[in-house]
Order: C-alpha cells, then structure tokens, then sequence
C-alpha cells in the first residue's frame, strides 16, 4: 500500500466575482456573484514511501491546493486521501506529529524571539524526547550551518537563513512526510544550492517521502527522480524528468564553435538557426536530423568544437504547460457558475 | 494487505498531567518573553493608560459639581462624588483583566493572510495556544502595571469611603476578576473568528468596542441607565467585562444574590467557550486557506 493514496481528489472554491466601476460596487452589495473555481479536478496519485516527488505547474495549477488537501488545512469538495492510512483533514494529533508543511512564503517561527525558543517550542508540541530533541537539532543545525545563528531573532536573519530555520523546524520531529511549496523561493543562487544540496542529503538518510513543488527548474532537476506535472487541477503527465524531455521536446540543439576567421555564411540552408554569435552558432533540428546536420556542418565549415543538448528544461517545461493547457482554460469563465 | 500495518498509527500514548503542564508552561513562557521583546514600548504603553484616570476624575467632579454644589451629599442613584471614583478605579482593575487589546483583529488578520495553517498542521489546539499566550500578555502587563496600580489605589484611598469589604465579598470579587478574563477572551475571540465569513472585521470590531465601552460599565456604572436599560444590561455578558467586579466590591450586589450572580457569569463562560468552539469547528469547514 502507497503511502499517499488520493482517489479522484477534487477542490473548488466558490469566489466573489467582482466588477468594475462604482455602480458595479454598490450592486455587489445586494447581489451578490459568485463564480465557482475548480482549482483540483479530480486527481488520482499514488505515491510510495521514500520517493521525492516533484509538482510541477504554472501558478494558479492546483499544486499549493493540492498539498494544502494532503496537509488536511482545507477540506476536498469530493473525492478521498490517505495519507499513512490517516484522512488529513481529520487532523488527528497522530498524523499532525508526523508530517510536515514548509511553504517559503509563510514562517511558523516567533518573528521577534530567536528560532532556539521555536525549537523549544517545537519539542514541548511534538514531545519530542529531550536527548533525542539535542541529537537532532546538532544534527540539522550542522548540516545547514546555522549553529551561530540560533541565538539571534529570527526578524534579522537573511531570508535564507530564515528559510533554513524554517526547515529545522519542520524536520525536529522527524516526520515521514514533508510537504514543500516552493521552499526556495525569493533565495539567491547560494542558498537555494545549498538547501537543495541538504534536502538531498536528508532524503538520502532518512529515506523519507516528500512532495516538492517548485519553480525553479534547478530545485527539480537536482532532486526530483518523479515529476508530476499538474495543470488547469488536473495530472497531465506523471513520470521521469528525462521522460518529459522525450516527450514534449522532439528538437535538438547543436552547438556548433567555428575555426577563426570562418564566416557562417549559408549555414542556414543546413538546420534552423538558433543563434549566431561568431565564432559561436546554435542550430535546432529534429532529434532524427542531428546527424546529418552534424555531417552537414563538419563538411562544408571548419569546426573546432561540437555539442548536443537538449533544449533548456525552462523551455521544454514552458511548452508542456502550454501543450496540456487543453480546451478546459479557455472555457472556464463559460463555465462559470453564477450565483446568488 | 499486510503492510498496510506499517502506516497505522502507533498506538497513542495517554497524555501525562505532567507532559501536558510543560507544554503549557512552554508555550506561556515564550509568549512572555515576545512580550517583553520590545520593552520600552512596552512598559510606556502600559503607563499611558494611566493618564486618562486624572481627567476621569475631573470629569465626575465637574458633574457632581454642577448637580449638587459642591457638597459631598450630592448623589446620582446611589453614587455620591466618593463613591462614583472608586466605581471608576475600581472598572479599571477590572477592564485590565478583561479587555484584550489586538485579539480579534489578530485571529482574522491570521485567518485572512493563512498563518491560521500554523495550527492546523501542528498538533495543538489554536483556542487553548492563544489562550495561554494571552495570559502570558497579562502577566507581563500586572508586572508592568502592578506598582502604578497601587499607587493610584493607595492615593485615592480616600475615596474608598466604605473600606475594605468581607473577605467572602473580597473572594468573589477576585473570581469576578478572572472570570472577566476569561469572558473578556472569548467575546473578542468569537468576534475575530467571524473572520472566517467576513475576510474583513474591522468594522464589527469597532462597533463590539463602542458597544463594549458603554455595555460593559467602563464609561459609567449601569445603575445609571434608565429602566429599561438598565434591566437589559444586565442580561447580557458585557457587564461582567468591567460594572460586576466593581459592583461587587463596592457591595452593590445584595449578599444574598452574590453567589448566584457568580453562578451566572460561569454559566455565560459555558456558552461563550461553546460559542468560540462552534464558530472555530464551523469557519474552519468554511475555511479554504486563503494567502496562498
């Protein structure tokens, strides 16, 4: 048995539609629309212990829904969930001490007190053992680097060390699922490396489940093995990283380093030019193509170095999200639900 | 199915007393030293609300002046100038127990942002943390404001015409004290849950504060009111907020109906912590997390 189970899971919020103007307003105050959101329609997932999976969609997908369902903040308008056997939005104490949430725009800890007097609070709340509570919090406070900082507010701390305070707290009482949004968000290049080199480190240990969802492209190639990728609520695509390249990107780039003094002229008749930067030429073709394009190119230019890519993940993504979009989006204000 | 075992939840420990007291004495802790993260706003805060007891006291004056002349036999429904003082010192002491400055527009600013989620993925109760956190702001508040209190109350003594009052009148005027806390809590609770409905409560807040100030005998005591008035307020909880304890002490309450009035204000305790807990089972459900 999965150790998360969602069947058909389905969320719709049920927002004040308002209009423009002032006579509009005044309208709005005795009648009042509302239009009904689908922001989850129907998802079924399964998901296996020790996996880290990622979420991936464009704003407004249903990703945050979704694990705002597994976390049991909010209730499902149908369809069910198992999270470790437990129904989330039951939120019995016993599922609540072992799971954990970390969204990046919000913080759990007490603003104006040091995070070592969150932790503390922390241990009385899960009850975690003291010796255990010590071991653990030398443990995570040496693994992110952050044992000087402990003592200080957590208000003058960078938003990276906050994000790393955030992640100890999260992680004191060992839970076996953690749930992810967007953890690195708003982080420079440093801190979004190192927290991602540290959730990889701990997946690896504690072979704990987790559910990422993320943006920055980076944070899910570094760590995700799984991508489930949601849109307009729904699951369009659940698989491999390197599956989602096989399937939504059939181009190739080759990156092609001229000799000095070679001009590029008629390389187009070759393969779609990507980009000319002398001595510096990208070409697009067809996965098929690149061999030909590359004796092509080898026999009519001279050429001091070569390279295959796939196209950036940024842009492989950017086109799933707008190849599964579906004919669902654009009918959505017709299926908006009026209401009184 | 076997190792569907594996993801049952092990069995749950009963709760010690014990374990239960230092979470509680943790989290009421750490609520204090926030308190006093920022102790010069703080204690000067907490002083400020001194000064209106001087005009306060010229204002009686001025009214007992224009009524009576000046002499101290002028008196307004059983209040004479004396008496009328230390009914407002007396309100004071008693709004500083009840009154909960930033507590409902606290619970719906976290209801409206989503940081209510903080409760709801952690294994505590949101009603009995804050709680704990608000007894902890009191706490820290007495020990800032102890030592003017006594030294208001030791100034105006004079006006304390009728001294001390028995020690079984003293004993329900200290329960009054702390059941106006708690009442006090959970009328501003329910006001910041109905959050949930209404993303905005600034408004309703403002008009439960009006009503509250005139309701609740702070601005004058209740006696004052006009039938039917009079009889109105005092079936309604807000009495207990600052007039009760004041009426107690100063013996307006007959000893034969003060036990009964106790038994009635722990009898509006029931009701509000059934009506806080309703509305925060309810506006959960209604609850979508809003904020992201």
């Amino acid at each position: 048995m999965a150790i998360i189970e969602i069947e058909n899971l389905s969320k719709s919020y049920r927002v004040y539609q308002k209009r423009e103007g002032l006579m509009a307003a005044i309208r709005g105050l005795v009648h009042r629309e509302y239009r009904q959101v689908d922001a989850v329609r129907g998802i079924d997932l399964k998901v296996e212990q020790g996996e880290f999976v990622a979420f991936l969609g464009p704003n407004g997908a249903g990703k945050t829904t979704t694990l705002k369902l597994l976390s049991g903040v909010i209730y499902p308008s149908g369809g069910s969930c198992k999270v470790m056997g437990f129904v989330p939005w039951e939120r019995s104490n016993e599922y609540r001490s072992r799971f954990a949430l970390v969204m990046g725009q919000k913080n759990q800890l007490w603003w104006d007190l040091p995070s070592q007097e969150s932790f503390r609070l922390h241990q009385q709340i899960y009850r975690i053992d003291a010796s255990q509570f010590q071991k653990t919090l030398d443990e995570l406070t040496e693994l992110l680097g952050v044992r000087k900082l402990l003592g200080r507010p957590v208000r003058e701390l960078s938003l990276g060390e906050r994000m790393k305070m955030e992640l100890i707290a999260a992680l004191l009482h060992s839970p076996e699922i953690l749930f992810l949004d967007e953890p690195t968000i708003g982080l420079d290049v440093v801190a979004q490396h190192n927290i991602q080199q540290f959730l990889r480190f701990y997946q690896e240990q504690r072979k704990i489940t987790i559910l990422l969802t993320s943006h920055y492209m980076k944070d899910i190639a570094a760590l995700c093995r799984r991508v489930v990728v949601i849109n307009d609520g729904a699951i369009k695509f659940d698989g491999s990283l390197s599956e989602v390249v096989d399937n939504f990107s059939s181009t190739r780039l080759v990156r092609l380093r001229l000799a000095d003094g070679e001009l590029a002229t008629g390389i187009e008749s070759i393969a779609e030019v990507e980009s000319i930067e002398l001595p510096k030429v990208t070409l697009r073709c067809q996965r098929l193509q690149v061999a030909r394009v590359l004796t092509e190119a080898l026999n009519r230019f001279q050429i001091e170095d070569v390279a295959v890519e796939d196209p950036p993940l940024e842009e492989v993504i950017s086109k799933l999200f707008h190849d599964t979009r579906g004919p669902e989006q654009s009918s959505e204000t017709a299926k908006a639900e009026v209401q009184s | 199915m076997s190792d569907v075992a594996a993801y049952e939840p092990p069995p749950s420990k009963p709760l010690g007393l014990g374990a239960r007291l230092h979470c509680w004495w943790t989290i009421f802790r750490i609520a204090l030293e926030e308190r006093l993260a920022y102790r010069g706003d703080f204690a000067l805060g907490t002083l400020m609300r001194f000064l209106p007891v001087i005009t306060q006291i010229f204002l009686w004056w001025a009214i007992f002046e224009s009524v009576s002349g000046g002499s101290d036999s002028g008196r307004m429904v059983g209040y004479s100038f004396h008496d009328m003082i230390a009914y407002y010192l007396l309100s004071m002491l008693g709004r500083a127990f009840s009154s909960m400055p930033g507590l409902a527009s606290n619970v719906s600013k976290q209801i409206r942002d989503g940081e209510i989620k903080k409760y709801l993925i952690q294994p505590i109760d949101m009603i009995g943390f804050l709680w704990l956190a608000r007894a902890a702001h009191k706490v820290a508040y007495y020990t800032v404001s102890t030592l003017p209190f006594a030294l208001l109350f030791f100034l105006c003594r004079g006006y304390f015409t009728q001294g001390w009052p028995d020690p079984s009148v003293l004993l329900a005027f200290v329960i009054s004290l702390l059941l106006a806390f708690a009442l006090g809590f959970l009328m501003d609770l329910c006001i910041g849950l109905i959050g949930f409905w209404f993303l905005e409560v600034s408004s309703l807040l403002f008009v439960y504060m009006l009503l509250n100030f005139f309701l609740s005998g702070h601005m004058f005591p209740l006696d004052l009111l006009p039938s039917p008035w009079n009889e109105i307020v005092q079936f309604l909880p807000f009495k207990y907020l600052a007039y009760f304890p004041a009426a107690v002490f100063l013996g307006k309450v007959p000893a034969d109906q003060l036990w009964f009035e106790i038994g009635l204000e722990f009898a509006w305790l029931i009701v509000l912590i059934v009506a806080a807990r309703v509305l925060y089972a309810r506006g959960l459900r209604r609850y979508s997390g809003y904020g992201g």
